[in-house]
Order: C-alpha cells, then structure tokens, then sequence
C-alpha cells in the first residue's frame, strides 16, 4: 500500500488557504459538527415526524435538517477523503486500528460499540461548546475566539487525561 | 461591516459547500489525521501530526484572514463564549475523541479512507446531535448563560494591540514547532 500522506506542515498551510477562501467567497468559516447535528435531525424523521423535528427548538433553529452549505461541507468531506484515499491506492477496509489492537484486542464489536460511544460523547460535546475540531480548534482559534481557545485547550487537555488512562504502557 | 466578497448564492453556495468539503476531506486525509493511531497518539505525545497541521492552519489562515479583515473583505465569526457551556462541552469532547479516535470532521473523512469503526462513531454522533437537541432546551436556560461572555476574541478580553497578538501566535507556533522537532529528534534517537 501506498503512503498518501503529505507534509503535515504543507497540508495545515494548505487547510489555512482554504479557510482564507471560505472567509472571503462564502463569508463562512470552516466546520463540520453543525452538518453532523443536522443530519441527526433528518435521520430523527422516522421517529419523531416531522412535527416533532420542526418542535425541537435547535432542530427548528440552529441545525435546520436541510441541505445547506454546512450539510454538504460534510459529504464533501467524505468525498474528498475518498478521492484521495482512491487515487493514492491507499483505500483499505479496516475495522480495529492497531493502537487501539495492542491495548484492547482485536475484538470487532468491543471497537465498534467504544467508537459508537465515543461518537455520541463527542457530538454532544461538540454541540454543548458550540464547535469542534474545525469550527473551534481551526476556524475559532485563528480568529483569535476566547470560546475557542478555551475549547482548544480544555479538549486537548481532556484528551491527553483520557487518553493516559487508557492507553498508558505498565512497563515504561 | 458592509463589503465582503460573499457574492455566491443560492445553488452555487451549495456546490461552493460540497466542492470546499472535497477539498477538505482531501487534505485531511493526505495529511494522515483520518487515522486513529495518529490521532491518539497525539494525546500521548507519540505522534505530533495533528499540532503540526493545525497550529500551521491557524497561522497561515489567521494571518490571511486577518488582512483580509482589515481591508474589509472578510467578515469574523466568533463564537460566543459561553464558558460553562465550552468547558464542559470540551471536556467530553477530549474524552470521546480518544475514545472514537477520530473528531466529527475526521471521523467523516475516515469513513471515505475505508475506515469501518469510524462508521460506527458516526451513527453515534447522529445520537450525540440527537441528545443534544432534545435536551437543548434545558441547556439554553441552565448552562449557556453560565459565564456568557459574549463573541468577545482575545485582543478585547486583554487588550494589547490586535498585530501584537498575531506577533504572538506566529512565535508560539514557531515554539511548539521547535520543541517538537526537539522531541522527535530525541524519540528517533532513543
């Protein structure tokens, strides 16, 4: 396989561009968590009817389920990863990564009901702060955003806490 | 702030939506962050991919925005910062993303890199979305007005001279990048 990977440093310049040209043609800053609320409140449908979306105050308000510029920001990401992961052959099936293989094992279910949970803790956490990784950590941040560096350092030391308590090695 | 270049509507801000998220997806995925071990190992200082490519973001579009602003070509969108709400949401945030191993944009672009346990934390995230909109009521009225500051950004919060903070945030990230090369000099040794 394949290693598709770029200069880190080249790929955040570039990222960096690519806010500088959604600020000045679309007037809207890079984000993905808003896109992601929405597509709950599309696939709440079936269970809540319409009426119940159009009821809920953020649904009705802050994340309209509907196609937008940030719903389709989202499958473009998916797009272009799988472009790039396409064209650089390094397109692969995988289910267990391998940190998370040497310290849990290579049991299927357990990896996929941890990502479930873990998905549903850092979507509400998203939404509670009101950005994630993108619409805090990048856009946020280089605005300079009191909201967002405060995110930015919290969520990383968070993380860091979090990821010492799971993965920390007995031996070393 | 009256002029910007905002001048797409309609469909072609929706084709300009998915054809920037192509563009991001792509980098995201060529800068190696749609992999969980990369991003985990970020947490455990093992791998400094991800400070590397967003510190370098940060820079390179804060400077450029920032010009952009003071020509009056480019709007701010700063998020309010509502601390309660920002401190919580950020400490689950750390917990679920070394958990889920991904964040929601990386997570999304993992799923087109083939990745299947970031398909699994996506259908969680459509919960976590969920959960928060029906509970959304009872945190606009307990948490969001906890230490609501407002769209406040750090040069009014401070004070100091708006470039001085760019100044700044070119000679951390100059820094971070220092003492990283340092560490991984060190770990390549070791």
């Amino acid at each position: 396989m394949k290693n598709p990977r770029w200069n880190p440093y080249l790929v955040g310049a570039l990222i960096g561009v690519l806010s500088i040209l959604t600020f000045s043609i679309v007037d809207k800053p890079i984000g993905m968590s808003t896109g992601i609320a929405q597509a709950s409140g599309a696939c709440a449908l079936p269970f809540v009817g319409a009426d119940g979306v159009a009821a809920n105050t953020y649904w009705a308000k802050k994340a309209v389920p509907k196609w937008d510029y940030g719903s389709l920001f989202v499958v473009g990401s998916f797009l272009g990863a799988l472009l790039s992961a396409l064209v650089s052959g390094s397109f692969k099936i995988t289910k267990v990564p391998e940190v998370w293989r040497e310290r849990f094992g290579p049991s299927v279910p357990k990896r996929m009901v941890a990502a479930f949970l873990g998905g549903i803790v850092i979507l509400y956490g998203a939404r509670l702060a009101d950005g994630c990784t993108s619409g805090h950590g990048i856009s946020g941040s280089l605005q300079l955003a009191v909201s967002s560096w405060t995110f930015f350092l919290v969520m990383f030391a968070s993380g860091i806490a979090t990821a010492f308590v799971l993965f920390r090695r007995r031996h070393s | 702030m009256q002029p910007i270049l905002a001048f797409l509507s309609g469909s072609s801000l929706l084709w300009a939506g998915l054809l920037f998220g192509i563009v991001f997806g792509l980098l995201l995925h060529r800068g190696g962050v749609t992999d969980y071990d990369v991003i985990v190992k970020q947490f455990l200082f093992r791998d400094f991919t991800v400070l590397k490519v967003m510190f370098t973001a940060i820079v390179v579009g804060g400077v450029g925005v920032f010009i952009l602003h003071g020509q009056e070509l480019a709007n701010f969108h700063i998020k309010p910062a509502t601390m309660l709400a920002v401190i919580l949401g950020a400490v689950l945030f750390g917990i679920g993303m070394v958990i889920y191993g991904y964040c929601p944009g990386t997570g999304v672009a993992a799923i087109g890199a083939g990745k299947v346990d970031a398909l699994a934390g996506f259908v969680g995230m459509l919960v976590g979305g969920a959960l928060y909109a029906f509970t959304y009521d009872w945190v606009a009225a307990k948490i969001l007005p906890v230490g609501d500051l407002g769209k406040v950004r750090l040069p009014e919060l401070v004070g100091l001279p708006e470039w001085l903070w760019y100044v700044a945030l070119i000679a951390m990230a100059a820094v971070v990048f220092a003492l990283v090369a340092k560490v991984e000099k060190g770990a390549s040794h070791a």
